[in-house]
């Protein structure tokens, strides 16, 4: 017989009505949208009366997650970057060196003169020739393999962070696999926390930040004007450090000499320092920074070093009073001030030819740190909000008529049940956007082609159980009986079907990136949806109708 | 009145000249693969890389000029075309300028696109860059065997399954219908040389799902018949699983028709290929679900005689009765 539990009926009701409420805020989109702009403003201290204002938009007691737009339809910037590691090695080895210089001098007897072949650091490698005598190679090993330390990641225990052989008569260090891979990991995890931090203080609405793969990571801001834009917030890799000068040089392919290289001034044209290459401190030993002005009233930044890097800068100047100091910004000399005094405590200030406004984005750009390497960027997609709204009102428009055609075409076929079917449908769709909104997926273009497309193939369950029920009136077995079979009879067909197509959702998923994985998304979850609403609320709905009406025959 | 697209009580023989349509159909992927092999396909950035630009103006385009303009500036591969489409309104005027990657550079470059706009902008003051894409040839080229592998995979892993609900002939008349559909897909993209990028990849697997549903429920249907009709010749089995369906095939392949169709006509150009790839997919899915799937499925035999020993329940295996 037709008959279903109480239970169900109220779960099946309760389910679709959740779904509804869940759908419901995209149906006032720009109000919740405010709404949840303010309740964010409000969390984040900022209890003004518009923000007030502007939460009471939206009862708090409601639903309030938004279908997210994709940035094909809101508009914005999409980038993926990669993330140049070499630059990370490089540093590394220009960083061992100093180390690698006391050791081998303290020993300066039996190793004799030595000199830095600093070409080499671009390979990631530090090599040292020993000049004078090529013997004491083992020597060398020995001394320079006491500096090393073990790796301190899961995979890599028991290494070393490098390791020391030789080579003719340079002795080679490079850095071990184990600690290759714990310093990408940790560039990554920095490089994200940086790009995000960036991004914050500009303050856009949902930016979205991943790690891609190994070395790559995806951008999107939606409503910025261009990608150029968005690379300028957090393009500018702000490497701030501070190099002893050698001297001056008239042009760039000068030659600086071992150990030094020759950088141009970044406000006079036609000057070039030759400054020592590795660095007495760097940025990223920086705890603060702050916009302020020099004792002539000029835009400056003050800068607070942390107590290692403090304690570096202090040694510095007190040894080396009266000779010229600089202030390197991005391989550019931002100033190279005469060290007038021992500057203790690790505060300083950096001035130069800065507007206000300069002052304070390098300020940020300082505060939130250094990019630890170089980005490249392998592809960058602008898209217009004009271009965006102009899709979302044609995706409307044809979603309208799909379904507007789809009402029709199946009442036209199945009368009373293909009522049914509709009102499946239409709950089909409201739930699709509950459920989107629920995990706060993102809606783009091809993922709207993904609603309408399941327009169209959600009624297929219920075709196929009304086809089904059909053939089944025909062995005259009453109306009652006929439903029920109907339903027994086509479930091992819908499930097929729909599991196969779940399937290529999934790899659509797994395999694709934006706007695809959008499609896949709404393509998976209407086959959720639609299976749910044609099995359980089709059924109900003729079920209470056939209850109702007990009627003798039934045509379908 | 209801609307009645099929008999009731059809009574077609689909393979009746089942040579035939295999012929056709072998024909036509040959035709399809000569064209992929000759002349290959109008990959987007996405693949190939490169930059593409779409303008915005509310005078006429003149693609001439824009061309003298971009030319100037030797870029090499540049390709510029206007773009109409109905729901524009009367003072958008859009065109399309796609700039092939330039030599020796791995990643997208800025120069390059700011050049091309503001070479643009000196030839038509008033123009706007609504949208701007860009592609590294390193990515492009990962993409390509991303969207190859995505299809392989969805393509396995449906074998896979149906494998286990049915049985192995059954799954390789499917395969063999899917692989059919996708390249005849490919193929009408070649010929008419309509841009394939990364959407059309989703579409493509679109039409292996929507295929298969299809291809499922006539299966699905022979399945239960082979257990009902023990004695019934195959061929006459799958015709008649093929007939009761049918009401069903048309009704689910027109609602999504309507629907596609909607989409084609009022979706805007953005996503016309894509919808594209998709109404082709449905009707050569309909089609090779009933002319290639079965028609392989007699080909191929099933196994009938279930009271052998080595073999598990009926007319299918010990996963064919999960659900049903």
């Amino acid at each position: 017989m037709l008959q279903i539990d109480a239970w169900k009926r109220w779960l099946i009701w309760l389910t679709v009505v959740v779904g509804l409420l869940l759908a419901m805020p995209n149906l006032f989109y720009s109000r919740v949208e405010t709404h949840n702009d303010a309740v964010k403003a409000i969390e984040g201290g900022a209890d003004t009366t518009a923000n007030r204002e502007a939460e009471a938009l939206w009862p708090g007691f409601l639903p309030s997650g938004l279908v997210n737009l994709g940035l094909d339809l809101r508009g914005g910037a999409h980038l993926l970057a990669e993330v140049r590691m070499e630059d990370v090695y490089k540093s590394r080895m220009e960083a061992l060196w100093p180390e690698v210089l006391r050791v081998l001098r303290a020993e300066r007897d039996e190793i004799g003169t030595i000199r830095w072949n600093s070409a080499a650091v671009d390979q990631g490698e530090l090599r040292v020739r020993l000049v004078s005598q090529p013997d004491a190679m083992e020597r060398a090993i020995e001394l320079v393999n006491a500096l090393r330390q073990p790796v301190v990641s899961l995979t890599g225990q028991g290494s070393h962070d490098f390791e020391a052989r030789g080579d003719g008569d340079e002795l080679v260090i490079t850095l071990t696999e184990a600690e290759k891979q714990a310093t990408d990991d940790r560039t990554m995890q920095q490089s994200l926390e940086i790009i995000r931090r960036r991004i914050d203080e500009v303050g856009t609405r949902e930016p979205t930040i991943q790690r891609q793969g190994a070395d790559r990571i995806l951008i999107q801001v939606p409503g910025i004007g261009s990608a150029a834009e968005l690379k300028d917030i957090i393009g500018t890799t702000a490497q701030l450090t501070f190099q002893p000068v050698v001297g001056r040089a008239s042009n760039a392919n000068d030659a600086p000499g071992a150990g030094n290289e020759i950088l141009p001034s970044l406000d006079q044209e036609g000057v070039f320092y030759i400054l020592e290459q590795s660095p007495v401190v760097t940025g990223e030993e920086l705890t603060n920074a702050q916009p302020t002005f020099d004792q002539n009233g000029r835009p400056s930044v003050s800068f607070q070093f942390n107590g290692s890097g403090g304690r570096k800068f202090g040694e510095y100047t007190a040894a080396n009073i009266g000779s010229p100091f600089a202030i390197v910004l991005d391989d550019e000399v931002i100033s190279a001030p005469v060290i007038q005094s021992h500057i203790g405590g690790g505060a300083g200030i950096i001035t130069g030819d800065f507007t206000i406004e300069e002052s304070t984005n390098l300020a940020v750009l300082l505060r939130a740190g250094a990019l630890p390497a170089g980005l490249d960027f392998l592809e960058e997609r602008t898209i217009g909000p004009e271009l965006g709204q102009d899709s979302i009102d044609a995706g409307k428009m044809a979603t309208i008529v799909a379904f507007a055609a789809v009402l029709i075409f199946m009442l036209a076929s199945y009368g009373l049940f293909g009522v049914f079917a509709n009102i499946a449908l239409i709950l089909n769709v409201a739930m699709m956007f509950g459920l989107l909104s629920m995990i706060g997926a993102t809606l783009t273009l091809p993922g709207i082609a993904g609603i309408v497309l399941t327009v169209g193939m959600a009624v297929d369950a219920n075709v196929l159980i009304f086809e089904r029920i059909r053939e089944e009136l025909k062995t005259a077995k009453g109306p009652a009986r006929a439903i029920e079979l109907g339903y027994e009879k086509a479930l091992s067909a819908i499930v097929d079907a729909n599991i196969t197509t779940f399937i290529t959702a999934v790899i659509l998923y797994v395999m694709g990136s934006g706007p695809v994985r959008g499609f896949a998304v709404t393509l998976g979850f209407g086959i959720i949806t639609s299976v749910f609403t044609a099995i359980f609320v089709t059924r109900l709905l003729i079920v209470v109708w056939f209850e109702r009406r007990r009627p003798k025959t039934i045509e379908v | 009145m209801r609307l009645r697209l099929v008999k009731d009580d059809l009574n077609l023989d689909y393979f009746k000249r089942a040579t035939i349509w295999l012929g056709i159909s072998g024909v036509l992927v040959v035709i399809a693969l000569i064209s992929f092999f000759m002349q290959g396909l109008n990959y987007g950035i996405d693949f190939r890389g490169g930059t593409t630009i779409r303008t915005e103006t509310s005078t006429p385009v003149d693609v001439g000029e824009y061309r003298s303009a971009l030319d100037a500036l030797g870029m090499g591969d540049v390709v510029i075309s206007e773009v109409f489409d109905p729901s524009f309104r009367d003072d958008q005027n859009v065109a399309m300028v796609r700039i092939g990657a330039q030599d020796g550079e791995e990643a997208v470059s800025t120069e390059v696109i700011e050049s091309a706009e503001a070479a643009l902008a000196e030839v038509a003051p008033d123009i706007r860059f609504v949208s701007v894409e860009s592609v590294g040839p390193k990515v492009s080229g990962e993409l390509i065997q991303t969207a190859s592998l995505a299809v392989a995979l969805a393509i396995g892993a449906v074998l896979i399954y149906i494998w286990l609900r049915f049985e192995w002939q059954f799954a390789v008349g499917a395969v063999v219908a899917l692989v059919h559909d996708v390249a005849l897909t490919i193929g009408i993209f070649s010929e008419l040389q309509i841009k394939f990028d990364l959407a059309i990849i989703a579409a493509l697997l679109t039409i292996v799902g929507y295929s298969l549903n299809d291809t499922v429920v006539v299966f699905d249907r022979v399945r239960e018949n082979l257990i009902k009709y023990k004695s019934k010749d195959l061929k006459e089995v799958l015709n008649m699983s093929i007939n009761e369906t049918m009401s069903r095939t048309i009704m689910t392949s027109l609602t999504t028709l309507i629907a596609l169709i909607a989409l084609f006509v009022l979706g805007g150009d953005v996503i016309r290929g894509f919808v594209f790839a998709m109404i082709w997919g449905v009707f050569v899915g309909t089609y090779s679900s009933i002319f290639v799937a079965s028609t392989f499925l007699v080909k191929l035999g099933v196994k009938r005689d279930w009271t052998k020993p080595d073999e598990p329940g009926p007319a299918g295996t010990q996963f064919g009765d999960v659900d049903a």
